[in-house]
């Protein structure tokens, strides 16, 4: 019986606590800064370009190979009467976020910063209707840094 | 075989009846069936089944290079991931010969150790709910289990992959607030493991569900391999925390927690002081925890480990959890072996169960606290 009775103590003394559960899709918990989410690309708000040179290295480091990436010459370069110092540029970059394990591996191996992961709600709610529209595209991957919608954490 | 207790004296001639249960039952902890042969009530033969989650692990880990298969580990023991990464990585060095700064190591320390609570946590909750206690345990469980989870998503930024440690040390350094955040995830654990104590251990009705039930003596949990609470709970001090000392348990002042009975009550009662135990080595690693590198100064972009093989071993929430890797030199290894404490410690089911109520089959396999994951690999 007195084991009985200091459950049900124990039991009153949390029914008299605050509640900790917060109504999700109504209110959102706010997220750590180093919070991962998917993947994205960086904007170079400077040169109005991608910070991406495509240089394949977070795609050779992809433990679960969702990446396809494809450089170009850049446009842009200096030697082509722009303002860029970078010779070569992504051309088309594929992540397939059905595929991605979200390891952060990708941003770690990145040269130019170029790469970082989503830290928002925004980048674990993607719930889709077909498993083809996953696959982000270069635009679709530029597109929240290009419009300052996140605020990205690089290791280190 | 051994001989098969048997509580009932039958009046009348009975037919055994066999029950599949699992591999979708809420009460197997993800993809187990066992196949009870049951006369009345009480269980006279089961026949486990496992390999329902098998992905191919150990084989694919040999695709991968170092750094890769830290993710894939966490894939194996998803409720003690830092524990599963810690063999890996400590494998990886010990090929190496990689030396790991103290930082690194000290910080390894108070991530596994808080592993260990979040794992146990969940097993206190989860047991709960298989004696019958439906819900109450489980939810307050798993609030302060949200706390311990609240913090690693902070360093590391997963709630459940988190993919930290690497071979050498940390992917990167842990915030700024991270002896302020230690601080208060320790205060609410120690008020955690207050309620649940309160709440099951002393409960008549609990005790009545757990006590003398799946008994295992010490010489047949060992002739199992059983490791980690189970076999601590049967009254052998093995862990491997204080037998091989790795990390710097050996500087640290912490007691082997044993049972008696070798009871499902005794391996609840032994994971619950384990927590208490957890709780104070945090505190002391946290006093010794200074600032200084996390990673070592000379560490190549491509690990490469020379020619060789190691087994190594770490105590992990629910036993021993090794690391077995051949290298032939190069990036990755050439064959990786785990071995898992949960499988090991499931073999003793059967021992276990024979001879209990079905109900109590249920309390068994839950007071063995397996993954599956990490059984099937």
């Amino acid at each position: 019986m007195r084991g009985l009775l200091k459950s049900m103590g124990v039991t009153l003394a949390v029914f008299a606590r605050k509640p900790v559960t917060r109504e999700y899709p109504d209110t959102h918990r706010p997220l750590p800064e180093r919070d991962r989410a998917f993947p994205l690309l960086l904007w170079d708000h400077d040169l109005d370009e991608p910070f991406c040179t495509g240089c394949h290295a977070c795609e050779r480091a992809c433990p679960v190979e969702c990446m396809t990436v494809l450089m170009k010459d850049n446009p842009n370069h200096r030697t082509q009467g722009g303002d860029s110092t970078r010779r070569k540029i992504v051309d088309k970059f594929w992540i397939d976020y059905a595929r991605c394990m979200r390891c952060n591996i990708c941003v770690e191996v990145c040269n130019f910063d170029a790469i970082a992961m989503n830290n928002t709600w925004q980048g674990h709610e993607t719930s889709v209707y077909d498993r083809a529209d996953l696959i982000q595209d270069l635009p679709q991957l530029l597109a929240e840094h290009k419009a300052g919608a996140i605020k990205p954490w690089v290791p280190q | 075989m051994t001989t098969v207790p048997f509580p009932h004296e039958h009046e009348f001639e009975t037919q055994d009846l066999m029950i599949n249960m699992g591999p979708q039952h809420p009460s197997t902890h993800g993809v187990f069936r066992m196949v009870l042969q049951v006369d009345g009530e009480v269980v006279r033969d089961v026949v486990p089944y496992i390999g329902y989650m098998h992905r191919g692990g150990e084989k694919l880990a040999e695709t991968m290079d170092f750094r890769q298969g830290i993710g894939w580990m966490d894939r194996t023991e998803y409720l003690a991931q830092h524990n599963a990464e810690l063999s890996y990585v400590m494998a990886v060095e010990a090929l190496a010969e990689l030396e790991v700064p103290e930082r690194a190591q000290w910080i390894r320390m108070i991530l596994c150790e808080l592993n260990r609570l979040s794992s146990h946590f969940m097993f206190t909750g989860a047991f709960g709910t298989d004696a019958g206690i439906f819900g109450t345990a489980f939810v307050y469980s798993f609030r302060e289990r949200e706390v311990i989870l609240d913090l690693f998503e902070e360093i590391s930024g997963d709630r459940l992959m988190y993919a930290y440690f690497r071979p050498g040390g940390l992917a990167w350094d842990v915030p700024d607030n991270f002896a302020r955040r230690v601080a208060e995830v320790l205060k609410s654990t120690r008020q955690g493991i207050k309620d649940m104590d309160g709440l099951l251990t002393e409960n008549e009705i609990f005790r009545a569900r757990t006590v003398d039930i799946g008994k295992i003596s010490a010489a047949d949990a060992i002739d199992w391999g059983c490791t980690g609470p189970v076999l601590r709970a049967s009254g052998v001090p093995l862990d491997l925390r204080r037998t091989e000392p790795y990390l710097y348990y050996d500087q640290l002042d912490f007691d082997i927690i044993t049972g008696t009975n070798g009871d499902v009550y005794d391996r609840f009662v032994v994971r619950v002081e384990e927590m208490r135990q957890s709780v104070r080595i945090i505190e002391q690693c946290m006093e010794r925890l200074r600032p200084g590198p996390i990673l070592p100064d000379r560490l190549p972009r491509m690990l490469r480990t020379p020619p060789g093989e190691v087994y190594l071993r770490t105590e992990a929430p629910r036993g021993e959890y090794g690391i077995y890797m051949v290298s032939r030199g190069g990036n990755r290894p050439h064959r990786l072996k785990i071995r898992s404490s949960c499988f090991a410690n499931l073999q003793a089911l059967r021992d276990m169960t024979i001879g209990s109520y079905v109900a109590d089959a249920v309390v068994i396999l839950g007071s063995l606290d397996i993954v599956l994951c990490e059984v099937d690999r």
